[in-house]
């Protein structure tokens, strides 16, 4: 198995339009959150969400190109363009067949389906866009990113709920750790703030109706926690073999040391209270990695602020590292940006590695009153000036579907 | 230029994402304009919408350049 490092990343999100501005805002406790201004929601329970904001995608891809994608899509090209302008180098011709994406998406193009059965109903079926199956379908963030990198490789799109981007980074880095290829780009998209996206998540009360405080409405761990935020952005990792890294000179920002995936088992939506599935996911990264628990210091958590996640991701913690769990510094990125879905495991990991290669650990904000059966360290203070040695990044979806990848600090 | 043929040209370059000093009349879509099958399909659907008509594939085949659109389109309008 060769050694896999990662050597760049790139984010999209709601607390930012680029990975260092959005570090920042995660660093100094900011919130995303705010009122929806997509849609008019004067009939929607939920009128808050972690909107990107600002955003122009023009300045990385033309006017036409950006009129051909969804905003996942969208956010997944202007991610990569990033991703390779910090990395400082492009994929060689030479190397194209080497170099593979595989992006995470949980739904795909919603505001595509919303535009097109409306003008469907309006107008008939020779008014539909023959843009509109190409434009809406999940896959196509991956293919579009491999257009733009000129990347021949592996072409995957995980879905797998909110668990997606996970996912893919777990395949890419078991690509790369097997031999298929020596360079992948991952991670994962999504922009479903959209009025079925709100209207399908609202007739299941898995949101909060905070909506008189966006900033408090996303509350992991807390006692008074009543449903997650929708986020949206995109999060991509650059992954090479150390070989790879190597031999062009890269700046390497941490390892993948592991991945571990399970599935509960058990319901559509509702993970099994003693958080069994998840522990099978944690415990699978690190067992790979070859690493005993107890040297496991940071995860970045799931942590979605509904009452049953949180509750169930505390006891499996608990279950994995026994009395250590105590001693984990733990954060949940959603507290500030929202559930990014698709794209979550995408930029909690961005955020993970960057925890690795900068020496702090960020902070949980709104854990204002801690319940007593979340009753882990989750960092509530606020950013940690601590070198974690490991980064265990969790995410779990609907269908009972959990990914962990575990990462580690790089020293050679 | 006729109504029809500025409101056309202005359909193309939006629709082609190109500039409006490109679209002259005797530009072909795809070798002159970088158009592929699907653009080709979205302008001509982006014109029958404009223009309240229908070109039917047939009739959508003929159009290769700029002036077959504007052509085809003066002729249907009256």
């Amino acid at each position: 198995m060769k050694r896999v490092v990662v050597t760049s990343v790139a984010a999209v999100s709601p607390l930012g339009n680029d990975v260092e501005t959005s570090w920042q805002n995660l660093l100094a406790g900011k919130s995303g959150v705010g009122l929806i201004t997509k849609f008019d929601t004067a009939e929607y329970d939920t009128k808050i969400a972690g909107e990107v904001k600002d955003f122009d995608p023009t300045i990385y891809i033309n006017k036409k190109e950006a009129r051909r994608m969804e905003t996942f899509t969208q956010f997944a090209v202007c991610a990569c363009k990033m991703l390779f302008r910090d990395a400082g180098w492009s994929i060689p011709e030479s190397e194209k067949d080497r170099a593979g994406t595989i992006i995470g998406v949980g739904l795909g193009g919603l505001h595509s389906i919303e535009e097109m059965h409306s003008k469907l109903l309006e107008k008939g079926p020779s008014r539909i866009s023959p843009f509109f199956i190409p434009i809406l379908i999940a896959n196509m963030a991956a293919g579009q990113v491999s257009i733009e990198a000129g990347a021949m490789g592996p072409n995957i799109c995980t879905t797998t709920a909110c668990a997606s981007g996970t996912h893919a980074i777990g395949a890419a880095y078991t690509d790369i750790a097997i031999g298929r290829a020596d360079v992948m780009i991952c991670g994962g998209a999504e922009s479903t703030i959209s009025e079925l996206g709100v209207a399908g998540f609202n007739a299941m009360k898995a949101l909060s109706v905070r909506n008189d405080e966006p900033e408090k409405a996303s509350r992991p761990f807390d006692a008074d926690r009543t449903g997650f935020i929708m986020g949206e952005g995109a999060g991509l990792l650059l992954l090479e073999s150390l070989e790879h890294a190597q031999a062009r000179g890269a700046t390497i920002l941490a390892e993948v040391v592991g991945f571990g995936a399970s599935g509960d088992a058990y319901h559509m939506t509702a993970p099994p209270e003693d958080g069994s599935g998840m522990a099978l996911a944690m415990a699978a990264a690190i067992r790979e990695a070859k690493v005993d628990p107890s040297a496991i210091d940071h995860i970045n958590a799931h942590g979605t602020s509904t009452k049953l996640n949180d509750l169930c991701e505390t006891r499996a913690i608990k279950k994995v590292f026994g009395d250590h769990a105590y001693n984990i510094a733990i954060c949940a990125n959603k507290s500030q940006m929202g559930h990014l879905l698709g794209a979550a495991g995408g930029v909690e990991a961005v955020f993970a590695v960057k925890t690795l290669a900068e020496g702090i650990i960020p902070g949980t904000i709104n854990r204002d009153t801690p319940d007593p059966e979340c009753d882990l360290d989750v960092c509530a203070d606020g950013p940690r000036q601590k070198q974690a040695e490991y980064a265990l990044s969790n995410s779990f979806g609907f269908g009972g579907t959990n990914a962990c990848v575990l990462f580690k600090r790089f020293t050679g | 230029m006729s109504d029809v043929a500025a409101k056309v040209k202005e359909i193309i370059v939006e629709q082609l994402g190109v500039s409006a000093d490109e679209v002259v009349d005797g530009a072909a879509f795809v070798e002159d304009l970088g158009a592929d099958s699907l653009d080709l399909t979205e302008l001509i659907m982006a014109m029958e919408e404009e223009f309240d008509l229908e070109i039917d594939d047939e009739q959508a085949q003929k159009i290769i350049k700029v002036q077959d659109a504007i052509a085809h389109i003066e002729k249907a309008v009256g």
